[in-house]
Parts: C-alpha cells; structure tokens; sequence
C-alpha cells in the first residue's frame, strides 16, 4: 500500500480540473516520472506557489468537484509522482475519482459542513494527515491537537488499494 | 417496476458485482488514441500482460497530432501502431484513413444501440448518441479493457433532459447543449447518465445528436444517451444490412434500448428549446454561457472549425453557408479541420473546402490537436479563440490562451468580422 499521511495543501477552489493538474503540453511523456515537475503548473489560485508548495506537502484538501474534465490519469500519477497519494474533497469527477482507486490511492468525499470547517480551522495552520483505511479515519493534526473524522468507504475501493490497484485486481479475478 | 435504457445496458453486460454499487461490465469496444493509450501499453508490456481480450473489438486511431510534430509525438504514434500490428488489431487508422476517434469510430459503424464502449477520452460520451453506454476512462480502466474486455461501473443514476418545442433559426445542436449545460452546471450530473429524449432529440440527425452527447461530460455527465429510432438504423444500416432483413426489424430489435415509461429518475428537466438562441462561453468554465448578442464585438484572434464535437460533414456545411463569398477578417487566423477523410472528401465534392480556401482559411487534414493546444493551432498567450470545440479550461488550447466556445455558424461570422458575431448578421 502507498503511504497516506503527511502535511496537507490546501487548494480552495471548486471545479480545478486535469487540464490545471496536469496541462496537456505533457501527455506527450510516456513516463509517470517525466511529469513530476509540472504537477498544477496552470493552477492560478490566491496564495498557491507552485514551486514551493508542492514538495512539502502529501495530502491535499479541496472543495468540490476535483479532477473535473479530461480522463487523463496523468493526473493521479502526477501527484503519485510527487508522494500525493490522498486527496480529500467534498466531492470529485467520476473518472477522476475512479482513476485514484485504480491506481492504488485515495479519493475521500466529506461532506460539505465538514470540509467547510476543515478549511476554517486549519488551512492557515501547518496541519498534518493521516488515514486509517482499516478503521475509515482521518486523523488531522495541527498545533499538537489532533480531530479524528470518520468517513466512508467500500470494501471493493478498499481492496483496490490494497491490491495496488485495478490491474492487478482485474487479472487476478477476473 | 420500469428500466432506464443504462439499467437495461447494465443488466445485460453485468459479469460481477462488487461493494458500493459496482457492476462489473462486459465490455462491447474500447477504443484507443496515441495519446492515452501508449501509457498503458508500456505499462502492460513491463508487467508481462501485453495481450488483448479481442483484436475484432479493439479499435485504434492516430488522431490527436497527426501527422507527427516532434520526436515525442513520433514516439507515442509508433508505440499505437507497433502494439496495433503486434496484435493484429482489424480496425487501426493511421495517416490518410485516420481523424477524430469520436467521428471516425460512429462512421465506420462501431458504436451501436446497447453497446457497452470505454475509451480513455472522456469525450466517448458522444457515442450515446446511437443509445450506447459509452463513457471516458483513465489509463487503468483502459489497461484493464485492453486486457480483459470488463470495465466497473457504479449503476449509474439518470437525469432526463426532455427537450421539447420548436428551434429558433439560426440556432442549432451546440446551442442548445451550451444551454443545457449552463442549467446543469459544470458539476450537476456527476456520475449520472443525461437521457436526452423529446420531439427536439428526435428530429436531430445522428450528427446533431453526437454534438449534444459529446458536451455530458461538461456537466459531469457519465454518459450522454439518446434512444435509437429509425434515423440511428438509417445511419448504421450499411453496417447492420447482413445483421436484418428489413430496416424495421432493426428498429424493432434496437428498441428494446429505450427506457420504460415508468422507469425512475434521479430528476427529469423540461427544457423549452424554442427560448434557445444562439450562446458561446465566457471566462473558463463550460457553464458560463451567454449570448452572442450580449458577447457582440469581443475581439478573436483565432477561428478554429473542428474536433469531435462539431468537425463533422453537417458543422461544415453550416459554417461554409456563412462564408461563402466572404473573406476572412485580415486579423484573424482561420482554421478548418474536418474530423474525419470522409468529412473531408464529402467536403471537398461539395465544394465547401473550395469556399473555404477562397475565404482564406487553412484547411487542415482531420485531427483535433488544436483542440487540447498539442498541434495545429496553438494560441499563444493572451490570444482569444472562436472555436467549436468542448472546453473552454484556461489554457486549454495553448499555455495564456482564452477560448469561447460556440456552434460552426457563429465560430464562421467571427472568422469574417474579427470579433464575436450573430450569424444572421453576416450578409
Ligand atoms: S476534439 Fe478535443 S475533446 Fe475531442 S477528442 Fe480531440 S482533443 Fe479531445
């Protein structure tokens, strides 16, 4: 399994879609490595610093609709790529959302009271994640407190990444 | 209780399901392009799994930078086209039998009423315009269909959008998807299946209804979906004529893909199309639309015609009756790209390529690279785009780019005045 802790970004925007994830001046690698650098190069958002805010951070948080548009999964692998393997939102593009599981990461949905208040408490903090994917917990810590937050998830997306992902699922079982 | 023509597909393709609402489908086509495919085509080959589930059901294009632009484009076409030989893959198109996967793939027949279709383009939604489930995948999804011809899916819930009345002049399939869209939101029908039904679907040519089936996903629509009636048989019946004895006996047997009356619906919209006139986006969302009118006299740099939403034989016709006898703005760069060499030649017979040349646009051969900025058309920053196309995300067509998008006829009046025109105005 990929590792699903570590400090959070914070993109506060609904809608971000694959072409800011990942522009499509780049589908012409044909290596997840390649893409690496250039992980929401086009994201235009108040207070985001492409160059600065990427390395630090393994978790991101947003609001709704991530990953809205291309079916591109270089979106997933570019933030693979860069040790993302959780993104957490009110709500996600079908594909998107699809194309996290299948690549062994993970897509949480909250509600949006709750990423509301998420955003309030902590997006000026430096704030830190990690996920229980046996007990279905997030656990976010900032300033040496620490809020647990259930949330849901079935036990086919489970075993996905457990798996490693679809392809392996697939060829085993099917 | 009734069905919705997805239940219907679903009930029919299920091989397993899984938690939370998965159904394991068996898969009808995948169809591939060289710019999601080679990723997992490498990716099977490192893993040992380079095998197809079914060469006859897979089919492959070269369509996004054709020909080639550089070495790396070079690359992921040759990749597509050793894999397509390697496995004898019957229906690859490559340079001079190549152009828009999502014309090309419905012209040679491959998309028919029940079909389940994948494709790692989420524009496959447009294949719902002959009542398939036809929707977008990522690279696994794709890897996996490749490989096994099974695809998940979660039983998806419908919204219908019955559209209904009569359309203004002037106004057309674009216009009223543009439209509906902006009631829907970006976002209003993720992980639904959009029914388009009612006397104004029904009256649309197969190639209206591809346009309108092609822009689901800009609402987050799963599929897109249109019921087959006699105008999908006439389409495919060069295709289906050794399948049935008579036209109606298709019809009769494609009809058991049409919903129950009393199937349920997530939401059932009535949407008035004769209060539809003619729309482009602003800004970079696909639901922010306003009027042309409104929009009157924003400036273009670029023109383009083209891509699988509206590069196809009627889009064509539609923009060169605006243009014929007109010159194009002198600070406007005009491209045309007919979506498939079929388009292209019907095209070029009728004269509309010539109508085209003499009012200066480039005629390009069919690809769609202008569309995702990748080739034959790139907008420099700060550049401003009248286009056909599906999506107007910032940069979409080149790194600074703006594109506002709209139906052949109005990206046609903007060729010729510079600046965002009603149609019906171009004298
Ligand atoms: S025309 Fe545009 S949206 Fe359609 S397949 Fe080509 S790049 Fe994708």
């Amino acid at each position: 399994m990929k590792n699903f802790k570590g400090k959070v970004l914070f993109l506060d925007r609904s809608d971000i879609n694959t072409d800011e994830i990942i522009p499509a001046r780049y589908l012409t690698e044909v290596t997840k490595e390649a893409l690496k650098p250039f992980l929401l190069e086009d994201l235009e958002l108040d207070g985001f610093n492409q160059k600065s805010d990427i390395v630090e951070n393994s978790v991101i948080i947003t609001r709704d609709n991530f990953g809205c548009g291309s079916s591109r999964e270089h979106a997933p692998w570019a933030l693979e790529m860069n040790d993302i393997n959780v993104v957490i939102a009110e709500g996600f593009a079908r594909i998107f959302r699809q194309n996290m599981y299948n690549c062994g990461m993970l897509a949480i949905s909250l509600k949006k009271n709750v990423i509301d208040q998420i955003f309030e408490k902590y997006s000026t903090k430096t704030t830190t994640v990690s996920v229980d994917l046996t007990k279905s917990i997030i656990s976010i810590e900032a300033d040496g407190k620490t809020e647990e937050i259930p949330f849901s998830i079935s036990e086919f997306d489970k075993d996905l990444v457990k798996a490693g992902g679809w392809l392996n699922f697939a060829d085993e079982k099917y | 209780m009734g069905k919705t023509i997805a239940e219907k597909i679903f009930e029919a393709h299920t091989v397993d399901t899984q938690s939370g609402g998965i159904s394991v489908l068996k898969l009808d086509a995948v169809f591939c392009h060289e710019i999601t495919t080679p990723v997992a085509i490498n990716d099977l080959v490192s893993k040992g799994k380079d095998r197809v589930f079914d060469n006859t059901k897979i089919k492959a294009v070269v369509d996004h930078v054709t020909p080639s632009k550089d070495s790396k484009t070079a690359e992921q076409a040759k990749i597509l086209r050793d894999w397509a030989r390697r496995h004898d893959i019957k229906d690859f198109f490559d340079i001079g039998k190549n152009g828009v996967c999502h014309a090309i793939f419905p012209e040679n027949g491959f998309s028919r009423p029940g079909y389940t279709i994948i494709m790692g383009d989420s524009h496959t939604c447009t294949h719902g315009a002959f009542g398939a489930f036809a929707a977008g995948v990522g690279t696994t999804d794709l890897q996996v269909g490749i490989l096994k011809g099974i695809c998940t899916f979660k039983t998806p819930e419908t919204i219908k959008i019955n559209v209904t009345g009569q359309k203004q002049e002037g106004v057309y399939a674009k216009d009223i998807i543009l439209s509906i869209i902006k009631l829907l939101t970006v976002n209003g029908a993720t992980n639904k299946v959009i029914e388009f039904t009612g006397n104004v679907i029904s009256q649309m040519t197969m190639e209206e209804r591809m346009t309108v089936c092609n822009m689901a996903i800009e609402a987050g629509g799963t599929v897109g979906i249109c019921y087959p009636d006699m105008t999908t048989v006439e389409y495919l019946w060069p295709f289906i004529k050794e399948e049935f004895k008579t036209k109606e006996d298709a019809l009769k047997d494609y009809s058991k893909w049409i919903s129950d009356s009393d199937a349920t619906y997530a939401q059932v919209i009535e949407f008035d199309a004769s209060k539809v006139v003619p729309v482009a986006t602003v800004g970079f969302k696909p639901d922010q639309v306003e009027t042309i009118e409104s929009l009157k006299g924003t400036k273009v740099d670029q023109v383009y015609i083209g891509s699988c939403t509206n590069g196809r034989i009627e889009d064509l016709r539609e923009a060169a009756a605006v243009i014929k006898g007109k010159k194009v703005n002198k600070f406007v760069r005009a491209i045309v790209s007919p979506a498939s060499p079929k388009t292209y030649n019907m095209a070029l017979k009728e004269g509309l390529l010539e109508i085209f040349d003499e009012a200066g646009f480039c005629v390009t051969n069919p690809t769609c690279g202008a569309c995702l900025g990748m080739s034959n058309g790139v907008l420099a920053n700060g550049e401003v785009c009248a286009s056909t196309t599906n999506r107007n995300f910032a940069g979409r067509m080149g790194k600074g780019g703006m594109v506002h998008l709209m139906s052949p006829a109005s990206a046609a009046a903007a060729a010729i005045t510079g600046t965002i025109t009603l149609a019906k105005e171009i004298k």
